[in-house]
């Protein structure tokens, strides 16, 4: 069972939180929970590349005194430094989400996607 | 259950099925498969050019405080990734962000509407005095992270974040404390263009854009990497601004 966990629970649990997003997104009718599973989509997505690129036994990609020549083993470095772009870019689109929310709350007083009036729905 | 999200529940259950379907698909010879968790082999990547520091030479073996010259002097080979390899993506990255806080900064529209204030105008005294004493210590906790961002685990991003925290703070707790946009503008356009000058800098003089033109020392000391660490300062300062201008837009409006 913890063997199972071990090998399933990073491909699998990060797979699980993309579809809960999805789920979120497509059912949710207020506004700020469709950003938030809009975050945990992302949250998945950064988890699912960060575990492809996982070695067992392996150290974080950083030769200092405690693995001191590039013979040790390490995890790969590659998804870890576009998983740091894609949390930037997770971030502005939050943010620049978030904005837009303010401003539609603003003008039509309600989070409810449905009752804004305009939009055909 | 309403029959909203039943429909939700189908196309998620369709996409889900679509991924597991790849999953049971068995790979011809000589195709590449999906490793198994934790069985990945960093040999047959090109993870492992990066860790040996030999895109461009025949380098094949990277000692602590005792390699010289290699063709990127940082210890983390993340960092090595980020700001000097592919140093375009990340100035492409930082377009993104600017583009948000410019985007913000349109739709929120301050310019005509009154600005607001988060903080009372008598917050409370154990606040203030907290907020006081954690402010220039965020700020040194944000420059650590991003100029030791080629020897440890940090970098521009993670320090501009960490700064951006301070402000953050500062702007919830203390309603005398305002921030000049013309500031945060300037902070932000010098970062961009000395990003883009070491950039062209290095077009010029070396050939391509964004190389390293400067010696790579020894790796795992502090004055190493090139023009790394040049390169993850203007970022921090760059993604720090950025983030207390979308912080602050929020606030105000």
């Amino acid at each position: 069972m913890l063997n199972f966990l071990e090998e399933w629970s990073f491909f699998g649990g990060s797979i699980l939180l993309i579809f809960i997003g999805l789920y979120g997104v497509l059912s949710r009718k207020n506004m700020i929970k469709i950003l938030i599973s809009l975050g945990l989509m992302d949250t998945g997505v950064n988890l699912l590349l960060v575990a492809l690129g996982y070695v067992e036994a392996a150290n974080a990609p950083i030769i200092n005194s405690v693995n001191p020549s590039n013979a040790a083993a390490f995890v790969d470095p590659i998804p870890q430094a576009l998983v740091l772009t894609s949390i930037v870019i997770g971030t502005a689109v939050l943010a620049l989400g978030l904005a837009l929310v303010m401003k539609i709350y603003d003008k039509y007083s309600t989070l409810n996607i449905s009752e804004i009036r305009g939009l055909k729905w | 259950m309403k029959f909203r999200n039943l429909i939700a529940l189908v196309i998620t259950a369709a996409f889900a099925l679509i991924i597991l379907q790849a999953f049971t698909i068995t790979p011809a010879a000589g195709e590449i498969t999906l490793n198994e968790f934790g069985k990945a082999d960093i040999n047959n990547r090109t993870a492992q050019l990066y860790l040996n520091k030999s895109v461009n030479t025949d380098n094949k073996k990277v000692i602590y405080q005792e390699s010289k010259n290699l063709e990127s002097g940082s210890a983390n080979i993340v960092t090595s990734v980020v700001a000097n390899y592919r140093s375009f993506d990340t100035l492409g990255e930082i377009t993104v962000l600017f583009l948000a806080a410019a985007g913000i900064g349109v739709v929120l529209n301050l310019e005509n509407s009154k600005k607001k204030k988060f903080a009372a105008d008598d917050s409370s005294l154990i606040l203030n005095t907290g907020i006081k004493l954690l402010f220039p210590l965020l700020l040194l906790a944000g420059t650590y992270i991003f100029v030791y961002g080629h020897l440890s685990p940090g970098g521009g991003f993670q320090g501009g974040a960490v700064i951006a925290t301070a402000f953050l703070l500062k702007m919830l707790s203390d309603n005398k404390f305002e921030i000049k946009e013309i500031s945060i503008t300037l902070v932000e356009s010098t970062a961009g263009i000395s990003f883009v000058g070491l950039g062209l800098y290095g077009l010029v003089t070396r050939g391509s854009f964004l190389e390293n033109f400067m010696a790579t020392g020894t790796v795992g000391q502090l004055f190493s990497a090139g023009i790394i660490p040049l390169i993850y300062i203007a970022i921090a300062f760059k993604v720090g601004a950025e983030l207390t201008n979308i912080v602050k837009n929020l606030i105000e409006a």
